[in-house]
């Protein structure tokens, strides 16, 4: 099972429900930190590293040998990644999305792929998660690439839950995915809900079955309510707006662990998800 | 030889665009002809990324030498440079404005880009 912890808007608990749902999983678990360009679910966890493995993207090298300008790489490229000017190519690497396009279409064989640095990944171990944690270079925009490899590592028959980055871009619609089901994490206020119609969109356009949970339940409003039963989205749980997650949260300790009674909805969550 | 304007309008008296890859369009002012010739930037204005690499090119393709306008990041003027076009930045109002400073020669060629690249 591939679940996503989603929300649109940023900073409404998708870490927190993806770092306390796969604590209390009681099985083996892996955990993907997604948001590879502010990844923070190692903070929550600790545990030991296992491995740091660079991840890098092939892009293009021009031999201006065999180079005869005639312009066809950089007409492709439709990240102008590639110029062609005074009769021969150049490569701008950092716009370069890595599709290899160009060295298909260089009619004189000039155009051969190296590889460019992105990031990490880092894998940690603790109790029965496992973490995969995907870090962005700084300066790197390559985001998506960085993800896909990130769930390429995933072993089959172990139960993944994937934390994605906020908003609804290209970095999410990529964590997205190829996922059994769309956890979304929102909370209830105005912002909140506009930003859980948006995410909602994203996750349907992908074809994707998905509920929401609330956090912090008892600020702003019932709209968010109102929004999942017209539109027929079930609320899987809620997370009252308690002080003591807070302050458990500021020791970097998890809900699970220190207050019984939301190891209990958690546990419901994850009896809820694998119903699905 | 021709000069390439970045201009928000079509005539010699329109606005200078202080941008360069997302400038409205080009003026290019043949000095053998004494003669304007207008170009569209709407490609570049609506591009993702690289607008700046992609006007560089259609200037090096239409034989521009040299290029006048408000600002010109690093990319934009790396290609600049391999095609051989010279940058003058310059805060001045009009094309037409700008066309005689370049001829007083009161425009100095810059040495690298002036603006910071939006795209690392």
């Amino acid at each position: 099972m591939r679940l996503v912890v989603a929300s649109g808007k940023g900073g409404t608990g998708k870490t927190t429900v993806a770092v306390n749902l796969a604590k209390s999983w009681g099985s083996p678990v892996q955990l993907l930190d997604c948001d590879v360009e502010a990844p923070n679910t190692r903070l929550f966890l600790g545990g030991t590293m296992l491995e740091s493995q660079v991840v890098t993207i092939s892009v293009p090298e021009v031999n201006e040998a065999l180079c005869n300008g005639c312009g066809e790489c950089s007409r492709f490229c439709e990240y102008s990644a590639m110029a062609c000017v005074a009769g021969k190519a150049m490569v701008f690497v950092s716009m370069c999305h890595s599709c290899g396009g160009c060295s298909l279409v260089c009619p004189t064989g000039a155009i051969s792929e190296v590889e460019s640095r992105i990031g990490t990944i880092v894998t940690s171990s603790f109790g029965k998660t496992t973490l995969l944690e995907g870090i962005l270079d700084v300066g790197s925009t390559m985001a998506p690439q960085l993800i896909r490899r990130l769930k390429s590592l995933v072993k089959s028959g172990v139960p993944a839950i994937l934390d994605s980055p906020p908003g609804t871009s290209c970095p999410v619609v990529t964590t997205m995915k190829g996922a059994d089901f769309v956890i979304l994490v929102t909370e209830p206020t105005p912002f909140g809900l506009h930003d859980l119609t948006l995410a909602v969109a994203t996750t349907r356009e992908l074809g994707l079955p998905f509920g929401v949970v609330v956090n912090r339940l008892g600020i702003g409003d019932d709209r968010v309510h109102s929004y999942c039963a017209t539109e027929h989205i079930q609320v899987l749980l809620e997370i009252p707006d308690d002080r003591r997650i807070a302050e458990a949260y500021s020791r970097g300790e998890l809900m699970v662990d220190v207050l019984p009674e939301y190891a209990g909805l958690f546990a419901g969550l994850r009896r809820e998800l694998e119903k699905r | 030889m021709k000069i390439a304007f970045t201009t928000t309008g079509d005539s010699p008296d329109s606005p200078l665009d202080p941008r360069f890859g997302r400038a409205t369009g080009f003026l290019v002012y043949d000095t053998d002809k004494d003669a304007f010739e207008a170009f569209s930037n709407n490609q570049n204005l609506n591009a993702v990324q690289g607008a700046g690499i992609q006007a560089a090119q259609n200037l090096a393709s239409l034989g521009v030498e040299a290029l006048v306008t408000g600002h010109c990041g690093p990319k934009a003027f790396t290609v600049l440079s391999r095609a051989g076009i010279k940058v003058y930045n310059t805060g001045l109002a009009t094309v037409s404005g700008a066309l005689n400073a370049f001829r007083n020669g009161e425009l100095t060629a810059a040495e690298s880009a002036d603006s910071e690249s939006h795209w690392v």
